[in-house]
């Protein structure tokens, strides 16, 4: 058994969360003011995810085109997926919503552009 | 000399809903004045997610949230001018302007809304002591030369102040392989928002230090690294818990000031609690036809209702300049009553309210178990709903509806407060 502390970010309470984990799973919690903070705490726990958003460089231009996946990524593919978007290849011109890196580190979620550039 | 009806100076996302509702209020002739080389405003470098919950239900990026507005300023043909600093503007309204490629420009303009958003609070404000090396910079300089300029300031990094640009700098500097050593907050809470603290700084194992501040910078040419140390009650730091932390790199995020010396210049009285306009409850200044909305009217953390805001200003500002507002009369004052600080409007015509009222203020520290009340003349007319908690970093709005001015027709005074839980 694993003991892990995190702050919910359910709202801005921001309660600390004394979370029992064993084989990736939350056993209990405690330090939660509301049931929000018990589901916060098991999804932390079994499959955290996090939106990632980043700048990819385009030859010839000053401003980098800024992307972001198109939805939560995995939280430990996050530096794989910045590592993906630094190589990345943009043909201009581009509008936003276009994709920038298809299906990125095998997630099934694309990185997209957050601008137009043309 | 040229006519300008409306007149919007900034063209951030304050300027650009002011416009938007200017237009659909019936005013053809009204130009958008930008200083830099496209419309957007501050959101061009916020790439984060984070803007947009209320507004359309979504989260998108900074350059999303803006691009919807520019599309729609866009699609109405809304005369906007980039490259063009306003140098300034009278009480009589007459505008002055420059750009490369128009040269001076005047406009006599019938009404006009200050939308110049907010700048940083710089070095010399906080008086760091050291060489004046370079490596030191405001956290929103260093996004943007990371998100638009293409460039990472450094490697080795400490932030000073714990606002939500700073969190959100430790993220993005260690997404591009940088080192943040840590994030040194003077007070014992942060301003940042908890999101931000669990994201950008918790799960990178970035160390939050509150009640600690930077008492020494060391380097000549370079930043080498910074001494920081605990502070007492009094926020003096307190001799023999110094430490040094190497870095190349010292980023402030120590708060935000409205941009006001255009407004000052027109004559526009400034309130000392937002370091913004005065204002009414049709977001007019005292001078006559100038009218303020967004960051130069008091610093917001939520974009959404910068827009809200303006499109009311924008919309009243139209009013004005077609000739549709009577004289209001004289306005009774908005106080700030236990807890709150610059509440906004500061003024109100209560026998003219003909549309909900949204004050808006921040907390003076952090309360638990809290509600918003409104007393008109120390009778209290309204109680909000409760909340769990309340804190400085986050602004709290109170929608008042006109119902409420009409059954109270001889009110002379309102005061907005909070009421804590016992
Ligand atoms: C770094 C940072 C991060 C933020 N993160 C978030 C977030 O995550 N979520 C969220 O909802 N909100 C966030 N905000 C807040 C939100 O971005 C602002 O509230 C909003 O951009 C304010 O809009 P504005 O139009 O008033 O000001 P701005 O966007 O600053 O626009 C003002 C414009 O006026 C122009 N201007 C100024 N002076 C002149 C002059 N003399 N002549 C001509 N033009 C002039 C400027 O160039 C600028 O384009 C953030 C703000 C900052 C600074
Ligand atoms: S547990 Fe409930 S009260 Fe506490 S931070 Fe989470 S959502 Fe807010």
């Amino acid at each position: 058994m694993e003991t892990r502390i995190m702050t919910c970010i359910g709202c801005p309470m921001g309660c600390q969360l004394t979370v029992e984990v064993e084989n990736n799973q939350m056993v209990s919690v405690t330090g939660n003011t509301c049931k929000k903070g018990v589901e916060y705490a098991r999804d932390e726990v079994a499959s955290p995810t996090r939106m990632v958003t980043s700048v990819v460089r385009v030859p010839g231009r000053k401003a980098p085109l800024c992307v972001k996946t198109a939805q939560a990524i995995p939280k430990d593919q996050i530096f794989a997926c910045l590592q993906a978007v630094r190589k990345a290849h943009v043909n201009l011109p581009v509008s936003i919503g276009d994709v920038v890196v298809p299906n990125v580190c095998n997630t099934g979620i694309d990185v997209i552009a957050t601008r137009n550039l043309d | 000399m040229r006519q300008v009806d409306v007149l919007i100076i900034g063209g951030g996302p304050a300027g650009l809903a002011a416009a938007i509702a200017a237009r659909e209020a019936g005013v053809e002739n009204l130009l958008i004045l930008e200083r830099e080389e496209s419309l957007g405003g501050i959101l061009k470098q916020c790439i984060h997610n984070g803007f947009g919950l209320q507004r359309f239900g979504e989260e998108l990026t900074g350059p999303e949230y803006a691009q919807r507005y520019i599309d729609k300023a866009m699609e109405l043909a809304l005369p906007y001018q980039c490259d063009t600093m306003v140098l300034d503007v009278t009480p009589d309204r007459v505008v002055t302007a420059i750009s490369p490629t128009e040269g001076l420009q005047q406009f006599q303009a019938k009404a006009i809304v200050l939308a110049m958003g907010c700048r940083e609070r710089p070095r010399g404000a906080l008086g760091i002591p050291g060489w004046r090396c370079s490596g030191i910079y405001s956290a929103g300089t260093a996004q943007r030369f990371v998100n638009l300029e293409g460039f990472l300031p450094g490697k080795e990094v400490v932030i000073l102040g714990s606002g939500d640009i700073g969190l959100i700098m430790a993220r993005r500097m260690t997404f591009e392989g940088c080192k943040v050593k840590a994030c040194v907050e003077l007070m014992p809470y942060s301003s940042g928002l908890k999101r931000n603290i669990v994201q950008c700084l918790d799960d990178y194992g970035i160390p939050l230090m509150l009640n600690h501040t930077v008492v020494d910078v060391a380097g000549r040419e370079r930043l080498e690294g910074v001494t920081i140390a605990q502070v007492g009650e009094n926020l003096k730091p307190i001799p023999g818990t110094e430490q040094y932390i190497p870095c190349d790199t010292l980023l402030l995020s120590v708060g935000l000031i409205p941009e006001n010396e255009l407004s000052t210049a027109a004559g526009v009285e400034l309130s000392p609690a937002t370091s913004g306009p005065v204002v009414d409850e049709t977001l007019a200044t005292n001078v006559p036809g100038i009218f303020a909305a967004g960051n130069v009217l008091h610093v917001h953390d939520l974009v959404d209702f910068v827009s809200e805001e303006s499109a009311r200003a924008g919309e009243q500002a139209a009013r004005y300049a077609l000739g549709q507002t009577a004289d209001n009369g004289p306005a009774i004052p908005v106080e700030n009553g236990f807890g709150v600080n610059g509440v906004v409007p500061q003024r109100v015509h209560a026998g003219k309210v003909d549309a909900p009222i949204r004050f808006m203020f921040r907390p003076r520290n952090v309360y638990k178990a809290v509600r918003i009340c409104v007393d008109f003349d120390g009778q209290e007319v309204l109680r909000g709903k409760p909340h769990m908690i309340m804190a400085p970093g986050e602004m709290a709005t109170l929608e008042v509806e006109p119902q409420l001015f009409a059954d109270h027709p001889d009110v002379s005074k309102i005061t907005v407060r909070l009421e804590v839980r016992q």
